[in-house]
């Protein structure tokens, strides 16, 4: 019996209802978790009568207060965007709120048929701007993003020494150092704001684009996977593939060089570092060329791009250099690392041709076309702008504020650079302005005695709040989830929500999640809680894991399956594993809680099931 | 000469029919021997034409008076009178010698199959084969009598006799009788094909039958013969495939309680449960699931539309050889639907993001 038909259901709709937001049960050991967070991040009374779900996709873990920033900013940017820059017919923004760490979102419909269609004329003059511009519009943003990158990585952290530096007398600067403070942090800010606005910017143009092909492939071929509508716009040459691209290209070079012996499992980035400065001119080669790489495919995140503590592969060169000995080990053995984006390609375009050959007329031929070819001349951005946004400008943002945690620290105020993202952004605007006055008037900061309590009851909250299950959805569930920005980025549709309610029909060795590729393979589960993790990954297992991102992908050559507990079916996991043609089941919730190294596992990528076996 | 003449008339191999051949072998018989021209594994077999049915029951008395006109007075309101009725001319036709041409026939193609085969009185299933394809006609064929495992030459003649006289059974006659149909235009062929002892089988279809998708293939099969599928006696799993990536988008694999198998007595089928340990057991793997989809594409290409097809996979043959066709024919329910749809899903536009404000210019559950 599928979730579907669980009693549930059979309730009429506007009945059934999730737990209401007034209804959640303290945490024990959180209490005064709200002080993480802004005062409108907080239910109100009335939010009870609406509809919320846990953004799981973005909000894995419980949201530290500075990473609170991660929801307020974007949804900043992208409700500006669909809700007044290009007037999206049939809906505003997203409302967001946070319940202990974690954020619930609900998308405000426009329903007034009127109203509606006073927006669509505005909509299909700006958006039809958009579209009819695309590409000279699209490489305009790449200019803009790349500068806003080079600007951030330009911030400086202001050095407060006993004195201010003479060029700012002779040069007559007219400001003193520790003004800087103030103004570069909010640079910092600023940008990253800015850099959300553009990221919005065509995203949900382009997931139109994306929804109204799926759509039509959908009414043609009900039978359709998710999957395979997604494979026939995919792009091929992919800058999310380029990082491990390049970790496969310096493989192949220490195999050239002679270096192999270096790279064997276990080895430390530092130790195969420091051995390969004592190889002479091949290992200053290869040193050469993994500086050349690192920029910029090393500015990979080892997350999703919205928690702190996920680093770049250029901060922490634990992941790349896990990933290498397998590189090394394979290219040894005599296999062809490079990805076939010519075969990809003639594969994509035969899968469709054959669609479009089934198509019962000429007419929705011409039709299928014209969407076919709208996704494919929106794909680039939607697949690469990943890379500049979440990836290399957030790695960087969020090294930019721990330099000035190092600065409050050195200056006393925190006992440590990273306990600066236990305070929200406007409370670390407090903290530095603490650290100016005291420069300037040559007394003390007044804050260790203030925020260093507030970070170790923080600290202590996160993690209580992290042993908390957060229900999927909040609130009554609404007569239809039909908002297309809701369904194509979080794939919550009335069937996902459907599924949700059955969830207390437990069904105990069954993890449920979206059929990402298909496929049904057995094995046993290696269960990781993050990147740095992957050396432990032995040849055929089963991967398990929260999310993953590109700087997963030399993984992926190694495992014979992939779960996650977070993703749909454009996830990273997704694509990689049709790439690689091996069984997927992404967007779970709760594999890795359930799921436990060494469990033997089915995955069922043709039904998005996995089955723990024992 | 003029024997043999008769012979090739009344008999004729699957090899020399073909989807012209109607008239003369009925809708099945024509079908298997399009199927065998076309390069599908079907078992071999021979039909005993219309001709053969003329030849033999045209003149066929009961009290003296020719059974055509006697059947074509019976009243379908009498049904008493009528099974009466029926029951003696079923008794004439079963018990009338067949024409010697005819029976040497029907012996020597039986005598090649079991030859080619390198069995004696090989088992083979003895079924009719209407002349109509219009599809109230297909369900009146589907009244006739099937036979399976027959064997040997007598009982094969005997059996086609059977299948004759089905013609009229009191829900054959009756049925005529109410549409009206002349039985002057009555003919019946009869199709002789080498049993398959399956190991499973089912049916196929090359859309789906739920949606209409045609980029799918639509899988049930079952473990045994088919006739557990074909008369519901078991729930069959289920598999869909898609046409294009070779994917199995949906797998159900149900619990398969009942069997049937043939009679280790070597006649008929017997009914079973199924083992507990193969019960859970899907009862193709995947490879098989594939090289069917491979089959039912090439059929479907050769027909140029969607088919209704029945398989099955032998016990005995080796693997690459193991799956044969049994039977195909045109998918009818969504191909009427098809031809009633008037407007196109969508049209093309003056720009292709037009398609956008369309599609998100109102909400779903509106449009």
């Amino acid at each position: 019996m599928s979730p579907a038909m669980s009693p549930a259901m059979s309730q009429p709709t506007g009945e059934r209802s999730f737990p209401l937001p007034s209804q959640i049960a303290a945490v024990p050991g959180a209490e005064g978790w709200e002080a993480m967070y802004p005062y409108f991040t907080r239910f109100q009374p009335e939010d009870d009568q609406r509809f919320w779900f846990y953004n799981s996709m973005h909000f894995p873990e419980v949201v530290p207060a500075f990473d609170g920033i991660t929801s307020e900013i974007p949804y900043t940017a992208i409700g500006a965007n669909t809700a007044r820059l290009f007037v999206f017919p049939t809906t505003m923004g997203i409302e967001y709120r946070i319940l202990n760490g974690r954020v619930y979102i609900t998308a405000n419909p426009v329903l007034d048929e009127a109203e509606q269609a006073q927006r669509l004329a505005h909509f299909q003059e700006r958006a039809g701007y958009y579209y009819a511009n695309w590409d000279r519009l699209y490489e305009g943003w790449q200019q803009r993003i790349e500068a806003l990158i080079a600007e951030i990585e330009a911030v400086e952290v202001p050095q407060l020494g006993e004195l201010d530096d003479i060029e700012v007398v002779t040069g007559s600067r007219g400001y003193a150092t520790n003004h800087l403070v103030r103004e570069n942090y909010h640079r910092c800010i600023d940008l990253y704001s800015k850099m959300w606005h553009h990221h919005t910017e065509f995203l949900m143009l382009g997931y139109g684009a994306y929804v109204v092909f799926f759509g039509f492939c959908k009414q043609s071929f009900p039978e359709i996977g998710d999957q395979t509508v997604a494979r026939m716009v995919a792009g091929i040459d992919v800058t999310m593939y380029r990082p491990d691209d390049e970790l496969k290209k310096l493989a192949a070079l220490a195999v050239e060089l002679d270096l192999a012996d270096l790279f064997v499992e276990g080895n430390e980035a530092t130790k195969v570092l420091s051995a390969l400065g004592e190889r002479g001119d091949a290992g200053a080669r290869w040193l050469a060329a993994l500086e050349e790489a690192k920029d910029p495919w090393f500015n990979v995140s080892v997350g999703d791009g919205f928690y702190h503590h996920h680093l770049s592969w250029a901060d922490d060169l634990t992941v790349p250099f896990a990933a290498l000995p397998r590189y090394v080990e394979q290219i040894r053995a005599g296999e062809d690392l490079t990805r076939p984006t010519e075969r990809l390609a003639a594969e994509r375009d035969r899968i469709a041709d054959e669609y479009r050959a089934l198509l019962g007329s000429d007419d929705e031929k011409g039709a299928f076309d014209q969407m076919l070819g709208l996704c494919r001349q929106v794909f680039p951005y939607i697949e690469s702008h990943k890379f500049y946004c979440e990836h290399w400008f957030t790695t960087r943002f969020f090294q930019k504020i721990r330099a000035f945690g190092r600065l409050l620290a050195d200056r006393g105020v925190l006992a440590e650079a990273d306990d600066v993202f236990h305070l929200r952004h406007v409370e670390v605007e407090d903290a530095l302005a603490d650290v100016m006055l005291a420069w300037a008037s040559g007394g003390t900061e007044l804050g260790a005695r203030h925020w260093q309590p507030i970070v170790a009851e923080r600290k202590r909250i996160v993690q209580a709040l992290a042993a908390w299950t957060p229900p999927p959805a909040l609130g009554p569930v609404p007569e239809a989830l039909n908002d297309p920005a809701v369904q194509m980025l979080w794939g919550v549709t009335d069937e996902t929500v459907q599924t949700w309610l059955g969830g207390d029909e437990l069904e105990e060795n069954v993890v449920r999640g979206y059929a990402a590729s298909p496929g049904v393979v057995e094995g046993t589960a290696r269960v990781l809680g993050g990147v740095n993790e992957i050396g432990q990954i032995r040849e055929g297992e089963i991967l398990v894991c929260p999310v993953t991102a590109p700087s997963w992908g030399p993984v992926f050559g190694k495992i014979a399956a992939a779960v996650s507990d977070i993703g749909g079916t454009m996830s990273h996991a997704a694509i990689v594993a049709r790439e690689y043609g091996m069984p997927a089941v992404v967007g779970t919730g709760q594999a890795t809680a359930r799921i436990k190294t060494g469990d033997r596992v089915r995955v069922d990528g043709d039904r998005g099931i996995v089955t723990i076996l024992g | 000469m003029g024997a043999l003449m008769t012979m090739t008339q009344a008999v004729l191999p699957f090899a020399d029919v073909g989807r012209r051949d109607v008239a003369r072998v009925g809708g099945k018989g024509a079908s298997l021997g399009e199927l065998l021209r076309a390069g599908i594994r079907v078992p071999d077999g021979f039909v005993v034409s219309t001709a053969a049915f003329r030849k033999a029951v045209e003149n066929l008395t009961v009290r003296g008076e020719p059974i055509a006109e006697l059947t074509a007075a019976l009243d379908p309101d009498a049904p008493e009178a009528l099974a009466a009725e029926t029951a003696r001319i079923r008794a004439a036709v079963e018990s009338a010698p067949l024409p010697s041409p005819v029976v040497l026939a029907i012996s020597a193609h039986y005598e090649r199959l079991c030859v080619e085969a390198g069995q004696g009185d090989l088992p083979v299933a003895v079924r009719s084969s209407a002349t109509s394809e219009d599809s109230a006609e297909a369900s009146f064929a589907g009244l006739q009598d099937t036979y399976l495992w027959v064997s040997g030459g007598g009982s094969v003649a005997e059996h086609v006799r059977r299948c004759w006289a089905s013609l009229y059974s009191v829900e054959s006659v009756t049925y005529r009788r109410r549409r009206g149909i002349p039985e002057s235009d009555l003919a019946m062929a009869v199709v002789v094909q080498q049993m398959v002892g399956a190991r499973s089988s089912g049916v196929m279809f090359t859309r789906s039958p739920l949606t209409g998708d045609r980029s799918v293939v639509a899988i049930d099969a079952s473990w045994g013969l088919g006739s557990a599928v074909v008369s519901g006696d078991v729930t069959p799993d289920s598999f869909v495939v898609s046409k294009v990536t070779g994917e199995i988008v949906r797998r159900a694999v149900s619990t398969k309680t009942r069997w049937h198998q043939p009679d280790p007595g070597g006649h008929g089928v017997v009914e079973s449960d199924v083992p507990a340990q193969l019960r859970d057991v899907p009862a193709l793997g995947d490879e098989e699931i594939a090289e069917l989809v491979a089959i039912g594409r090439r059929v479907e290409a050769h027909y140029g539309c969607p088919q209704d097809i029945e398989w099955a996979v032998s016990r005995t043959a080796p693997p690459g050889e193991n799956v044969f066709l049994l039977q195909s024919r045109p998918e009818t329910a969504w191909a009427e639907k098809d031809a009633a749809r008037t407007t196109p899903a969508a049209t093309p536009a003056a720009r292709a993001f037009d398609h956008v404000f369309t599609a998100l210019g109102k909400r779903p559950s509106e449009s």
